[in-house]
């Protein structure tokens, strides 16, 4: 971090998830954080700077975090910016229709001596339910700053400003729990004797509930000595309170924030259930659910996505505008100007920078991939996900996972890279090399998908069998993972947000953000990859691939020529599509040929990205394993489905 | 009186599964594995809780409250070794077969009471009440259930959570489902769906199980 950036007070957000942070964070520093209505989507800590009455400060948004003691690793990660900056202000930002178990929080980070602004959001939709706040009432019992607000249509964002700006620390007066567990509270503060951030009431509380990272602060702070005599104590502590100790801290804590609510909120009657609520109803019952699912994904991925995107638009852009307007002038010129033939095949031969990196990527990938993200941003807005979570959490259970991978398993449709990133959040290590797996195995990206249902749809049957067989191998696999990994099945469990209307500025911005952040990560890859290519070419390795390649691709009953496709499918996976796309229009594919090439080539090796992703995320053991068991996968796929096709006839 | 053996109280166990749970008349010698003049048999004739005509044994009325208890003592220590001390399958089975034969003088009774008075075995079949049970239920006292045993709509006060995994537990507390706060149980299938406050939850069965839910009077 450079200097001027650490004389900069910081100001750290938090909260549960799904309450608003992110939307208090863009409001703050005009910057674009992904907000969405799915919990748990952000990870990373984000950071921004914003000026107010010309002193800049330092914005940090953390993942949702419940509670001050962390059981997740976006919790953990939350927390640790907690133990470790030194915040000029922390505001928690709360959903007002669910104050009243949101607060026990705000007390966490008050006894924590934290400078602490509470930030009553969504306001407006409490008030539809009936509920009434009076938060100067809520600021007297606190003995912090309350503000109310609805960051949507940034009411409340001056306020908070201003109390940025105005916050100066109080000495806070602890909230006082049961007797006998202010007792032990006391015996444990009296014993700590070393320089910590945060209240000694607070690493005591914490210490008695056996948080791992603060047993480790705790021992960094202390001589040995008295580190040994804490633990005593704390083992003595957890041992005579063994049954009940979290949940005594939480009612006591619930009690205390009864106690400030007294007043503050009153409810009236609600009136008859809204539609918004008939609908989550709908889609979280299999009976409707499942009708609902089709329907988005008939509409969302193939009309929309394959239909929409890979078909009309990248005709235009690719079939049109390249074609005949951009391509030409530039080829021409290049024809005239270059004579060095290296060159010219560099620049615009078959495997060249312009021809295989910038035309595929804009005028074939990227009209994919935003149509995708736009269905994604809408989808996610409204708060499906969670829905299909709990829709499919059963069948997910039978392959080793929890409802919890709908997320990565569905934004790997349209970037498995992204998705294999996501599996972070999954909460075994079991779930996330399951989830890695079936991922690279089985889940085709939406350029790869766009340009196989192009290429199938022709020919409605094919389309089937492909469909039906991924399919297959996914649960088959996922089945067999399931059965094989050690460990224990995953628990799901998940706070299911209303539903939404999603907001058009909301979608656009996400879907820009996530198109460009695409783009950005892919462009120098397609570069990369069309000059590894073209040195192949000149050097007569790519030759020698093929060559190796060749007969284990005839064995599957191919034409020699897919396999360039399928040794470009590693460089990216929609490279190794858009080559069986050429090869069918050159005729070189019957219809059985076709289908297997695009079964095999979807199950085939992941892009060279998501292989890089693999390993940051799972480690070199487990992402070579997960290859060299998806290209075994793939071939013997290939083969078997080539073989069934022959003797059955389906598709002759 | 003298208690009965353990053996002759296998038969009389046998004999409420046959004939009064079954639609068996009267339960063959041999499938019982005994012979007329076996002792255990004899004990129960002699007590006229049975009769043995030809080859089969009948259960007299005599015997009737005997055997149901017999049978409901069974069942409650499979609720026992099953559901508290977690031990499943053969050694469950085992263990309990064990357990039932310790279950008097009032120990069934107290053991029931902390059950909250269960009215199936781990198996589903039906465990016959016992006095304990129906002044329960004259007295009206709501009794606690997991949050699977209540049906959609339903609503109840969250009694306690039964900690099998810490972390998840506290995860749920940290969320605000805690024990004192009222819930809608909206949905079963595919998930367990709940209300507490404005805030909807999905959990799984594994989790639902463990969240007991107290039902209103």
């Amino acid at each position: 971090m450079s200097e001027p950036e650490k004389s900069s007070p910081k100001v750290v957000l938090v909260g549960n998830p799904n309450v608003g942070k992110s939307v208090v964070f863009n409001a703050l520093t005009g910057a674009y954080t992904t907000v969405s209505n799915y919990p748990g989507t952000s990870v990373e800590v984000s950071r921004g700077h914003c000026s107010i009455a010309d002193q800049r400060y330092e914005i940090l948004d953390t993942p949702g975090m419940y509670s001050m003691m962390p059981i997740t690793e976006e919790e953990a990660v939350a927390r640790r910016i907690l133990l470790n900056e030194d915040p000029h202000a922390v505001i928690h930002v709360v959903d007002a229709r669910n104050i009243d178990r949101m607060l026990p929080m705000t007390l966490q980070l008050i006894e924590a001596g934290l400078p602490v602004i509470l930030v009553v959001n969504i306001l407006d939709e409490a008030k539809r339910l009936g509920m009434q706040l009076e938060l100067e009432l809520l600021q007297q019992h606190l003995g912090i700053p309350v503000i109310g607000a609805i960051m949507r249509r940034k009411i409340g964002l001056d306020q908070i400003r201003q109390a940025i700006v105005d916050y100066a620390m109080v000495p806070y007066t602890p909230f006082i729990y049961a007797v006998d567990l202010e007792n032990d509270i006391d015996k444990l503060i009296r014993l700590l004797q070393g320089d910590y951030r945060l209240s000694r009431r607070a690493i005591s509380i914490l210490l008695m509930q056996k948080d791992d990272d603060i047993i480790q602060l705790v021992a960094e702070c202390e001589t040995a000595e008295n580190y040994t005599q804490i633990l005593e104590v704390v083992r003595e502590i957890s041992f005579r309170r063994r049954a009940d100790l979290n949940l005594q801290i939480s009612l006591e804590r619930r009690k205390v924030c009864k106690q400030m609510l007294t007043g503050v909120v009153t409810q009236t009657i609600e009136d008859s259930e809204p539609f918004a609520e008939k609908l989550s109803r709908w889609m979280m019952n299999p009976v409707t659910g499942t009708p609902i699912l089709l329907f988005v994904v008939y509409f969302g991925l193939f009309k929309f996505v394959g239909g929409f995107g890979a078909g009309t638009m990248v005709d235009f852009f690719e079939g049109h505008l390249f074609e005949n307007y951009i391509s030409p002038p530039i080829v021409g010129f290049a024809e005239q100007h270059i004579t060095a033939n290296w060159l010219f095949e560099l620049l615009v031969g078959e495997y060249g920078v312009w021809t295989l990196g910038i035309r595929y990527a804009v005028a074939l990938v990227l009209p994919i991939v935003g149509t995708f993200f736009l269905i994604f941003s809408v989808l996610e807005d409204t708060g499906y996900f969670p829905r299909l979570a709990l829709l499919v959490d059963r069948l997910f259970k039978r392959i080793g996972l929890s409802g919890r991978a709908v997320i990565p398993m569905v934004l790997g449709f349209g970037c498995d890279t992204m998705a294999t990133l996501v599996t972070r959040t999954l909460e075994t290590k079991r779930e996330r090399v399951i989830a890695t797996m079936l991922l690279a195995l089985a889940i085709p990206c939406s350029a790869q998908l766009g340009v196989i249902l192009g290429l199938l749809s022709v020919e409605p049957r094919a389309l089937m069998v492909w469909t039906v067989f991924l399919l297959l191998i996914f649960l088959l696999i996922g089945f067999l993972a399931g059965r094989v990994l050690p460990g224990a099945s995953p628990v799901f469990y998940m706070e299911i947000p209303p539903l939404r209307c999603p907001q058009l500025r909301n979608v656009a911005v996400k879907t820009l953000t996530r198109m460009q952040s695409y783009f950005v990560e892919i462009l120098p890859l397609f570069l990369f990859a069309s000059v590894v290519l073209w040195a192949g070419k000149m050097t007569g390795t790519l030759e020698n691939v093929i060559n190796i390649f060749a007969p284990v691709v005839k064995l599957i009953g191919l034409p020699v020529e897919v396999t360039t496709a399928f040794v470009f499918g590693f460089f990216r996976r929609d490279f190794g599509a858009a080559g069986l796309y050429d090869l069918q229009t050159s005729g070189l594919l019957n219809l059985t040929q076709l289908t297997v090439a695009a079964v095999t080539l979807t199950l085939f090796v992941p892009c060279v990205a998501q292989f890089l992703v693999m390993i940051k995320e799972r480690g070199i053991k487990t992402a070579l394993f997960i290859f060299v068991f998806v290209t075994v996968m793939a071939f013997s796929s290939g083969w078997f489905l080539n073989k069934v096709l022959i003797v059955t006839g389906l598709l002759a | 009186m003298d208690r009965l053996s353990e053996l002759a109280e296998e038969i009389l166990e046998s004999l409420w599964v046959m004939t009064v749970e079954g639609d068996n008349v009267g339960c063959l010698l041999t499938s019982l594995k005994v012979t007329p003049d076996s002792a255990e048999l004899q004990e129960l004739v002699q007590l006229a809780y049975v009769e043995v005509r030809g080859d089969r044994v009948y259960l007299r009325k005599e015997g009737r409250m005997e055997a149901q208890m017999t049978v409901r003592r069974h069942r409650l220590a499979e609720r026992l070794t099953m559901d508290i001390l977690g031990m499943a399958g053969d050694e469950g089975n085992d263990q309990a077969c064990a357990f039932e034969h310790l279950l008097r003088q009032g120990v069934d009774t107290k053991l029931c009471t902390l059950l909250n008075h269960p009215t199936t075995c781990p198996h589903g079949n039906p465990i016959p009440p016992g006095e304990c049970c129906i002044s329960a239920q004259q007295k009206g006292e709501p009794g606690i259930v997991a949050l699977t045993e209540l049906k959609s709509g339903e609503s109840g006060e969250i009694a306690y959570l039964a900690a099998s995994d810490d972390k998840k537990m506290q995860k749920l507390m940290s969320m605000g489902v805690l024990p004192g706060s009222q819930l809608v149980l909206v949905q079963k299938f595919p998930s367990y769906i709940f209300k507490v406050g404005h805030s909807q939850f999905a959990v799984d069965d594994t989790l639902a199980r463990e969240i007991h839910i107290r039902r209103p009077l």
